[in-house]
């Protein structure tokens, strides 16, 4: 009972828990797409109270984690330049490029900076007329809005010593590499809610049809996870593979329109590499030809930069639920969060640093490492 | 990055033809881009904001029926349990 403790309705919680264990006749395997939605569940132990009934994989949605090795190391050298003031969000500060991170660099003297809003980084663009300023435009569909407006705005306004360094995935695309991957074991998908509240759910339908799995999109607070979860059990166990929607609070079946009509208007769909994983065709955004005045590739001449991904880290296994993250060697040893060795460690969304955070203990003795 | 928080408008104004306003999350105040939902939003209405964006006004009614569904099924749930283990309490007694 001591994972159920932190619940802010401990009684509806546990109603949920018992109905799923009661609806289940067999276990089923079923993975959540975002990471925020990794982070609840293994920091409230859902996992571990429906293990009878449920396996959970932890799929490949932490935008940081998969971010390729070569845009980090595209982004640690723009900010390594005298004339550039590099902006990220918080969070890509510590992912490991191939040979410090941006953090090192910012300890070093390079211009690096956080900010809360992209916005942000235009107008930090207009204060410094004398400086380029580069923002690392990387996330889901959730993000891509706010990173298309930046953007939009740049132009809007002819500030143009702004640029980004784009390095953006979409979902759908992945699930279906998942899918597609004869190793797959995902019965079922919980759909990250904030993707949806832009993208809408139309575009799941065809995959809940082709490939016979239920997706439920789902919220981020523990009772929408474990209400996504129950959704999810009720169709395979009705032998049903639908599109439903659990968030409805902030979910439309279209989405939101004026945000889509923004993003495809500034970004066009790509080739992307994911980090672990590799290429997948169409699953990303770059900018459209109109913009490209703003692409910080271009601007900088960054396509020289390659870069080899260390053999050791299993994150391409862990991303696509083949490995639990303490069943990787280096897991806890060679790599913690303080000096993590692929991006899955690094992200508080990632699955290895949400294991090592929460899950130590259980995660220890399983691995035979860390007492 | 990925979390999406829910917060209420304080005010809302025009930052050079953007939508933008004061947003309150639980006493921290933040300024966001209403742009993406000027036109279903108002002061005091809550929305979604992802990385200084509101993407979602939140729909209360939805919100308020969705607990409402989750606390009736857990409810239930509880009597059940109880019923069993007052029926389970009877057997082990003498
Ligand atoms: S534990 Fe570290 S090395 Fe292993 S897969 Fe995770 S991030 Fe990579």
């Amino acid at each position: 009972m001591k994972y159920l403790s932190e619940y802010r309705d401990p009684e509806m919680a546990r109603g949920l828990v018992k109905r799923i264990l009661d609806t289940s006749t067999r276990r089923w395997t079923l993975m959540e797409v975002c990471g925020g939605q990794t982070h609840t569940i293994v920091k409230q132990g859902i996992n571990e109270v429906l293990s009878d009934a449920i396996e959970m994989i932890h799929g490949p949605g932490c935008p940081v984690c998969v971010t390729p090795l070569e845009q980090i190391d595209r982004a640690l050298h723009l900010a390594t330049r005298d004339d550039v003031i590099f902006t990220s969000f918080g969070d890509m500060l510590r992912v490991p490029g191939s040979e410090c991170d941006l953090l090192s660099v910012k300890a070093r003297g390079g211009n690096v900076r956080v900010v809360y809003s992209p916005l942000d980084a235009v107008e930090l663009a207009r204060g410094n007329p004398d400086k380029e300023v580069v923002f690392f435009a990387v996330g889901f569909e959730t993000t891509a809005p706010a990173n298309a407006m930046a953007v939009w705005r740049a132009h809007e306004l002819g500030v143009d010593n702004f640029s980004v360094l784009v390095s953006h995935v979409t979902v759908p695309p992945a699930m279906v590499a998942i899918l597609e991957d004869p190793e797959n074991r995902v019965q079922g998908f919980l759909a990250a809610g904030h993707v949806c509240t832009v993208m809408g759910w139309d575009e799941y339908e065809p995959l809940a049809d082709r490939y016979h799995v239920p997706i439920v999109v789902t919220g981020f607070e523990p009772l929408d996870i474990l209400e996504g979860i129950w959704m999810a059990v009720r169709q395979l166990e009705e032998g049903r593979h639908e599109v439903e929607n659990q968030y409805v609070r902030s979910v439309r079946r279209e989405g939101n329109r004026p945000a889509q009509d923004l993003v495809s208007k500034v970004f066009r769909v790509v080739d992307r590499g994911w980090r672990g994983i590799g290429t997948i065709p169409g699953s990303g955004l770059g900018l459209s030809p109109e913009f490209a005045a703003y692409d910080a590739e271009i601007k900088f001449g960054l396509e020289h930069i390659h870069a080899e991904e260390p053999a050791e880290c299993r994150a391409g296994d862990v991303l696509k639920g083949r490995l639990k993250p303490y069943e990787c060697p280096a897991f806890g040893g060679r790599c913690t969060p303080e000096s993590p060795l692929g991006a899955p460690m690094v992200s508080t969304e990632g699955a290895c640093a949400a294991y090592y955070n929460f899950g130590r203990v259980q995660a220890g003795a399983a691995a035979g490492a860390n007492s | 990055m990925c979390l999406g928080i829910p917060g209420r408008i304080l005010d809302r104004r025009d930052d050079a033809g953007l939508p933008v306003g004061t947003v309150d999350f639980g006493g921290v105040r933040r300024e966001v881009c209403l742009a993406y939902v000027a036109d279903e939003v108002e002061v005091g209405d809550y929305v979604v904001v992802h990385v200084g964006f509101a993407i979602s006004k939140v729909d209360e009614k939805e919100a308020k029926r969705t607990f409402e569904v989750l606390r009736e099924m857990s409810q239930l749930e509880e009597l059940e349990w109880m019923a069993d283990l007052a029926d389970a309490a009877e057997r082990v007694q003498p």
